[in-house]
């Protein structure tokens, strides 16, 4: 909704109920990670926006050969808090669901096998790729090779991490692909669910009432019932 | 309990050839194997002698999931492998590789739901997964690793995980490429324990290619010597691993030969035969 909805409203709308949801979950500081992310995207927009505008004549100031406008600056913000919205639900949702349950749902929910087991294993493989990097970088600085100083040196030094990264990650596919078929993975039939995740009834108003909500607000925005700030 | 070698075969290799996709070498030349219920058969052989492709071929996993072309005849249980799906096949032989790392499905938070991922995948009941994971890890010990992440394991403890994952499978005949190749001392012991119980019991037939002869010495009733691609010998594991061509062919002995080899060569007397180093060794089990 923060990137359909044009103007202040949509962002606005989701990052108060974000930051609602952020709090009454207890989550609060844990977000931030999260947000900091975010700030060469945020840095990026607001100067390109701000200073190249397209077509924007309202300048601010002139300094040489720079003029920045307000058009610039406010399309800059806006942006931007769509931005800071999306992470900060990305975020929010998380840090409040557990992979387990939200897989289970998916699966109870009739995603296939290979659904299941391709989200998760990527959520899961992202700490095991990290680790893997830092045992390649410590064997590359034993043998001599510069990872740190300026930013030059760094480039230099990451790129050796990555032949060794794609060449294992090739060969790990292969022998997770037998391990798999060597535990049943392709039988055919439903898989047998081991974990339920509660659904009670609330749960499932506020679901369909968010739905229906963002499904009117965007309708009504775009056949111009609705006209939002 | 019937002896193992009045038992029909449990895996039969008969003249098989096979050569990997992109290949022009056979990585195997002409191999025949056959292992029975209750039994263990060892695969040694130097590095590229063709062990894991023995194991991937036995398993059905080659050509089946990985390419290549195969000749001869592969039987799991008295049926060809090329005539079974990748999951009859997982149900009738299970197979244990070299890397825990990936054999894990890394799907899942527990190792509970780790060894239950298999059993999950043939749509067993509820009660009957609980039933044979709390089996298998039990007879590993691993019971009390039930709610660690299955990522945050130790080598040893992930190949056990690993192991546990496929004997809830409860297949018949057991493929293992060097399953404690990351084990130390105590869990090589304690997987060696667990396999001659599967295989004390008369249901299960194993194969397992090992380095460490100490291991097939007291587990394998016979041992095959695998070189290029060829079975160079098979016999009682008393027999070929204290054969002296053994060291020739890239395989260490089990160290009681070693140590009596070393005694005759002392010019100590040697009596009973070398054979007899077997008798001294406590069983795994």
């Amino acid at each position: 909704m923060a990137f359909v909805l044009r103007g202040w409203s949509g962002p606005l709308a989701v990052l108060a109920v974000v930051l609602a949801t952020a709090a009454v979950s207890g989550v609060g500081r844990r977000v931030l990670p999260f947000v900091l992310a975010t700030f060469p995207l945020v840095i990026s927009i607001l100067l390109v926006n701000t200073f190249l505008f397209p077509g924007a004549t309202d300048r601010i100031v002139v300094v040489g050969p720079l003029a920045p406008t307000w058009t610039g600056l406010t399309a800059a913000l806006q942006a931007t808090l769509r931005v800071v919205a999306f992470a900060l639900s990305v975020a929010v949702f998380s840090l409040t669901t557990p992979t387990d349950d939200l897989l289970s749902d998916l699966e109870s929910r009739g995603l296939g096998r290979r659904g299941v087991f391709v989200i998760g294993a990527a959520i899961r493989m992202v700490p095991r790729v990290v680790e893997r990097a830092s045992e390649i970088i410590d064997a590359q600085r034993a043998r001599g090779l510069d990872t740190e100083g300026n930013p030059w040196r760094r480039i230099r030094g990451i790129l050796p991490l990555a032949g060794p990264m794609i060449s294992s990650a090739l060969t790990e596919v292969e022998e997770r692909t037998m391990a798999l078929e060597a535990r049943a993975f392709s039988a055919p039939g439903r898989r047998t669910t081991i974990r339920l995740v509660p659904d009670g009834v609330q749960q499932r108003v506020l679901r369909w009432a968010i739905g229906l909500a963002i499904l009117a607000v965007v309708i009504g925005t775009v056949a111009g019932w609705l006209v939002l700030p | 309990m019937t002896h193992p070698e009045t038992r029909a075969p449990a895996l039969r290799l008969t003249g098989v050839r096979y050569q990997y996709p992109a290949t022009t070498r056979r990585a195997l030349d002409g191999v025949d194997l056959e292992v029975r219920a209750g039994e263990v058969l060892g695969l040694v052989g130097p590095n590229d002698a063709g062990k894991t492709t023995v194991c991937l071929v036995a398993a059905g996993l080659a050509p089946q999931s990985i390419g290549g072309r195969l000749e001869g005849r592969v039987e799991l249980g008295g049926q060809a492998t090329i005539d079974l799906r990748p999951h009859q096949l997982a149900q009738r032989a299970g197979s244990l590789f070299q890397n825990p790392a990936t054999q894990l499905s890394g799907t899942v938070s527990t190792v509970w739901e780790e060894v239950a991922f298999g059993p999950r995948n043939l749509g067993l009941t509820i009660d009957e997964i609980v039933e044979r994971v709390e089996w298998a890890l039990g007879l590993l010990g691993l019971a009390g690793l039930g709610q660690r992440d299955p990522t945050r394991l130790s080598g040893g403890q992930a190949q056990l995980v690993a192991l546990a994952s496929i004997l809830v499978l409860r297949p018949a005949c057991l493929i293992l490429d060097e399953p404690t190749s990351q084990l130390d001392p105590a869990g090589t012991r304690l997987v060696g324990a667990a396999l001659a119980d599967l295989a004390g019991a008369g249901a299960t037939a194993i194969l397992i290619a090992e380095h460490k002869t100490d291991l097939l010495a007291r587990l394998a009733q016979r041992v095959a010597v695998l070189d290029g691609g060829r079975v160079v010998a098979v016999g009682s594991s008393a027999d070929v691993l204290a054969d002296d061509r053994l060291a020739a062919w890239g395989v260490e002995a089990p160290s009681a030969v070693r140590i009596r080899r070393r005694l005759a060569d002392a010019g100590m007397a040697l009596d009973p035969p070398l054979t007899a180093a077997f008798d001294d060794l406590e069983p795994v089990a």
